[in-house]
């Protein structure tokens, strides 16, 4: 699509100085780009819930996204601990992290949820040992919303 | 409602004294878990918390809430405060507990969308 543009963020584990600042970084691109508000809401909830989860969990990744007139997609890729069960990770109110990452709020097993509710689409590939890989993406226009999806 | 009306009713401490307090307030949030605040809480409204590092200021941000209330006399970090100038978003304290705050809040009207 003649259109498209894309970027990527580079993303430090334990950073926390920087969280937020790829989602943030986006969230300036695409309403630059005059996307609608409820998409931008939606995508700045992804693209949170995917940064943090590299910053608390993962030793580094990158956040790549793609937008066109007719979606925004997101690849994030990270070097970590990979997910053992998927299914599990998946339930609100499952989470892994330290007591120290639940006193900052973080760690609340939102996360996964959160990004799923909040796009069309998720996929996952997670290595055990080597790390994870969730590419996500929300249809911009064309009719389609996500209750139809 | 405006910021500053809300910062007058409650009495409460502005830590951001630079940034304006004129700008509405349509709704209330409260909740110390940031991911709940990223999924539920809805754009304009106020958010109470006791969580006072600087993270608050990226999810406030993302979410276009109006500014962030710290209960329980909870002392922002130097550098959430500097993060919060840069982005643009009001930190207000108060020596109340966050029933006592949101109460408050309530009984001025706010109302969680």
């Amino acid at each position: 699509m003649s259109n498209a543009e894309e970027g990527v963020f580079f993303l430090t584990g334990k950073d926390f100085t920087n969280a937020g600042a790829a989602s943030s970084s986006l969230k300036d691109v695409l309403e630059r780009r005059g996307i609608p508000r409820d998409i931008i809401r939606r995508m700045a909830i992804a693209a949170f819930e995917a940064e943090m989860n590299v910053i608390i969990y993962a030793v580094a990744g990158m956040m790549k996204y793609r937008v066109t007139d007719r979606e925004i997609s997101i690849t994030v890729q990270d070097m970590g601990q990979g997910i053992p069960d998927i299914e599990l990770a998946m339930t609100e109110g499952y989470s892994t992290a330290t007591d120290q990452i639940r006193e900052m709020g973080f760690g609340s097993g939102m996360g996964l949820p959160n990004i799923k509710k909040s796009t069309d689409n998720l996929t996952i590939n997670t290595v055990i040992g080597e790390g994870t890989t969730l590419e996500f993406f929300i249809r911009i226009r064309d009719g389609i919303t996500t209750e139809q999806a | 409602m405006n910021l500053q009306e809300i910062v007058n009713s409650l009495s409460l401490e502005v830590r951001t004294p630079n940034l304006g307090l004129d700008r509405d307030v349509t709704g209330g949030y409260v909740s110390d878990l940031l991911s709940d605040v990223m999924g539920n809480a809805a754009e304009g409204s106020v958010w109470v918390t006791l969580q006072i590092h600087l993270n608050i200021v990226a999810v406030a941000s993302l979410k276009g809430l109006s500014g962030i209330i710290l209960v329980n006399n909870r002392i922002p970090d130097a550098d959430t405060l500097k993060r919060a100038v840069e982005e643009d978003i009001p930190i207000m304290t108060s020596p109340l507990s966050t029933f006592e705050l949101v109460g408050r809040l309530y009984a001025l009207g706010l109302r969680c969308r």
